[in-house]
């Protein structure tokens, strides 16, 4: 039994602490917009926020995130969080969609410590999150519309 | 022990001819083809079928495709709301049921399916008489409850009015009445000018819950007591189990179940992760009697020898040979092509329930018809006994459409197993997705061909190899002819350039590694090879590549159309600086033509994709933002195999695994993209496809131009000439 801290909410889970967060996150909590793409932190699929920060959730332990504060897709909020969403919205970023979870995830970190990133800067941050469809240019252009809103 | 089971190739062999004998044997799978037979035949319009108006005002429109990131969501409710003249803030959708007698793809004879690029193509008259038909009972319901003459009505953006008396409506108050009234027999379409939706951007529909985390995947449906299973499959295609020791597997905390499957041996679990641990615990012997067991390198060489044989002719116009005898010049080619694995980002999955003699499949699908055969003769049912529910499919490329329904194949064994006493999710893992088969196949191409004193081209000989695609499968009667697949040579024996003298000939040879399209099929390598050689004549007559293929292509205004405005936008002709170039390619595929050129910085061994512009002719453009975006994407996607991507085998074991290994395109990588497209109106063909094809050639030809290295194989390795 340990305690996951996700979206705010402490929920009790019998789940041994070795499984991958991502699996609790999805299996247990039914918070299926969290994504499985690799299981192996190659894609970025997975990516939440652990304490503030993107994170892997298909490489880090279960028992590894208690005590820690767990925010996935559903419910990443704030004035960054809706820059982001509003831009990829606006610009229709998403063509299959499946990877979209993570990279604005990836996203919404990177516009938190940076709020003018540079193509450069945007690529180094992003390049852990694949999108197979090929997405990459309206990702560009949309962190740059949401720095645009947040100046 | 010793029970021997089938081998995997020969199960699916056996499933999937049944349910070709059921559904298939009017197929035609190539929109090419049909477009030539004078466009898709008419479908049902009832907009009972495809429309459903609340009393809120929503407008949900009823796809009957996939949509697995192609825009198709957005765009037949665009056609629909069109004539209909809905808000477009009120426009939702739905996918519909797999009821094939009403949801069939009109390309696909009775069958349910989407594929090819034809969702626009097959469905545009028919969705636009489903949205005419709508609005003509709207006006009937209205005239009738005004008492005003149906004449003097007005319909515009989801309101219904009679300016005359000053009444006015919106959608949801009349729609009950309305679509009880009959179906009118004969409906008038707007003139293509007058269209307000189409043409435009409108912003999709699937936007919001892709961004929010609340769109359902098949790997997101949930349901109670379902169990999850991953299968071992053996690591030689064509393998069979010949052991099993599932004592370990079955002491694994949340392991439910290990059964043996024709495929291999399936661990249930209550959840994933058990699920995967419980299948590393499975000790098991392989009976590699009918399994490949050879190299990569060794299948390539053995098609190399069968590329200087005679093969089966696929075309044959005037007398190539004679016209190489004529040529001044001549270039002899060679190109070899990887197997590739489509890679979407959700691995292949779906849910299967089985309850009181009938079945229920969630599956991102794309042959929704062939798969309910599958799942209906495995599971002992009648197939109007089992529903499909499509989901949102998490990228295909292809992949959800396989003729030999692996996935709800391997479902099907498993719930029957089990005796349906429980809902079970097969969930492929990444790994079982890049080693589990059905890639675009491995392909080798010879190409001799020559020229004149003038630069003409005097003959072409062009032999290919490569396993085809439709032999064994429910597509084959209609997709092979005198031995010849039509998906292995099709962007060759069809080229739009006007090459006289020209003999195809090729070579199918079998192979226990499962081959399957790949976004493009056929031209995912027929396309480069074309474009390529067509280069390196350009060179050879000493004429510019972009005059040369004009010329070529004398009598087609919209190729030359589409090439002009390519080069026009990227500057073509203008100088590069040394170490970068310029190339241009030029491809048509699934009825869209696309043009592009490519600008390439290059090293000694490495280079780098800056700049793509592409130019498309799509004939009507529904959703003008949806085409850039699968041009953008298709550059994306089709990159990958030009950088990198390549499933090769060791002793018959795929090297590959992962994204470490089999990596997509990141986005450093992703050069601008600029895409333009011609206003036409003609009726609109795809745009999921035809993107692909041009973007290698293109690449090449600028690093041709950039370093004076021809790099003909995929993919493009500097260090490495031809």
């Amino acid at each position: 039994m340990l305690t996951l801290n996700v979206n705010g909410t402490d929920h009790q889970l019998d789940v041994d602490p070795e499984m991958p967060l991502l699996w609790a996150i999805r299996d247990r909590l039914d918070l299926t917009g969290t994504k499985f793409g690799c299981g192996r932190a190659l894609c970025g699929a997975c990516t939440v926020h652990i304490d503030g920060d993107a994170a892997r959730s298909c490489s880090i332990m279960a028992g590894d995130a208690v005590g820690k504060k767990i925010v996935t897709i559903e419910a990443v909020s704030g004035k960054v969080a809706d820059a982001v969403r509003s831009a990829w919205q606006q610009l229709d970023v998403v063509q299959c969609g499946y990877c979209q979870s993570g990279q604005i995830m990836s996203a919404i970190n990177l516009l938190s410590d940076n709020n003018k990133p540079s193509d450069a800067e945007i690529d180094a941050s992003m390049e852990g999150n694949i999108c197979r469809c090929g997405t990459y240019v309206r990702i560009r252009a949309a962190i740059h519309e949401a720095a645009k809103t947040l100046a | 022990m010793t029970h021997q089971f089938p081998s995997r190739r020969a199960f699916l062999a056996a499933t999937a001819a049944t349910a070709g004998a059921f559904v298939l044997a009017t197929f035609v799978p190539f929109p090419g083809r049909a477009l030539a037979q004078g466009g898709p035949p008419p479908g049902p319009y009832d907009p009972n079928l495809f429309i459903r108006i609340g009393a809120d005002n929503t407008v949900t429109v009823v796809v009957k495709h996939l949509e697995m990131g192609q825009g198709v969501s957005t765009g037949i409710p665009t056609v629909v709301a069109e004539e209909l003249d809905a808000d477009w803030a009120d426009v939702r959708f739905e996918f519909s049921s797999n009821d094939t007698a009403h949801y069939n793809n009109l390309f696909f004879g009775p069958a349910m399916g989407t594929g090819g690029s034809t969702s626009i193509n097959e469905s545009f008259d028919q969705m636009r008489k489903a949205g005419a038909a709508a609005r003509a009972m709207l006006v009937a319901a209205t005239a009738s409850e005004w008492k005003v003459p149906a004449g003097e009505i007005t319909v515009a953006s989801g309101v219904v009015a009679h300016p005359g008396s000053g009444h006015k409506a919106r959608f949801g108050e009349l729609a009950a009445a309305a679509m009880q009234l009959p179906v009118p027999t004969e409906v008038t379409l707007k003139p293509v000018s007058s269209f307000k939706l189409i043409g435009t951007r409108l912003p999709r529909l699937d936007s919001v819950g892709k961004t929010t985390g609340r769109a359902q995947f098949a790997l997101d449906i949930r349901r109670p007591g379902m169990l999850t299973a991953v299968v071992r499959r053996p690591d030689h295609f064509g393998a069979a189990v010949a052991t099993l020791d599932d004592a370990a597997a079955r002491k694994v905390a949340g392991v439910v179940d290990v059964i043996r499957i024709p495929s291999g041996v399936a661990v249930l679990a209550t959840d994933t992760w058990a699920a995967t641990r419980g299948r590393e615990a499975l000790k098991i012997e392989w009976d590699l009697s009918k399994a490949e067991r050879r190299s990569t390198a060794e299948i390539l060489a053995e098609y190399g020898r069968l590329a200087d044989q005679p093969g089966m002719s696929a075309i044959k116009r005037g007398d190539a040979a004679a016209g190489l005898g004529r040529a001044v010049k001549t270039i002899d080619a060679e190109f070899a092509f990887p197997y590739l694995a489509h890679a979407p980002m959700e691995p292949m999955n779906c849910v299967l329930e089985v309850k009181g003699g009938k079945a229920e499949m969630w599956a991102g699908s794309q042959l929704q018809t062939l798969d309910t055969f599958v799942l209906a003769k495995i599971l002992g049912l009648k197939p109007e006994n089992v529903a499909v529910h499509t989901t949102l499919g998490g990228g295909s490329f292809g992949r959800r459409a396989n003729p030999q329904g692996d996935w709800a194949s391997e479902a099907a064994a498993i719930v029957k197993a089990i005796g349906g006493k429980a809902p079970v999710h097969l969930v492929w893992t990444r790994e079982d997705d890049i080693k589990g088969g059905f890639y675009r196949p491995l392909s080798f191409h010879r190409v001799k061909a020559g020229i004149d004193a003038q630069g003409r081209i005097t003959g072409w000989r062009h032999t290919v190899v490569s396993k085809s695609i439709l032999i064994g499968t429910p597509f084959e009667k209609m997709g092979i002819k005198d031995g010849v697949d039509s998906a292995s040579v099709e962007g060759i024996v069809d080229t739009s350039y006007a090459i006289g003298d020209m003999s195809v000939e090729l070579h199918n040879p079998a192979s226990p590694v499962p081959v399957l399209w790949w976004r493009s099929v056929g031209h995912s390598h027929t396309g480069h090879v074309m474009e390529t050689a067509l280069d390196e004549l350009a060179h050879l007559a000493g004429k510019d590549p972009l005059d040369f293929r004009l010329a070529l292509l004398a009598a087609k205004p919209r190729e030359q159309a589409v090439l002009k405005l390519a080069a026009d936008k990227s500057g073509w002709g203008s100088p590069m600086p040394k170490g970068r170039g310029r190339g241009i390619a030029y491809h048509e595929s699934f009825g869209t033509r696309v043009a592009m050129v490519a600008e390439v910085a290059a090293g000694d061994t490495d280079f780098k994709v800056e700049r793509i512009v592409a130019a498309v002719d799509c004939g009507i453009a529904v959703n003008p933002d949806v085409i850039a975006a699968q041009l953008e994407g298709a550059v994306g996607f089709a990159l990958s195999a030009v950088l990198r991507n390549k499933v090769t085998l060791k002793n018959g074991v795929v090297e590959q695994g992962n994204f470490d290994d089999y990596e997509p395109t990141r986005i450093g990588e992703m050069p601008r993209v600029e895409v333009h497209i011609v206003p036409s109106a003609e009726h609109p063909s795809g745009v999921g496809e035809p993107g692909v094809p041009p973007l290698a050639p293109a690449i090449g030809n600028a690093l041709f131009a950039a370093t004076g290295k021809r790099v003909r194989s995929l993919p493009m390795e500097l260090g490495r000439t031809a």
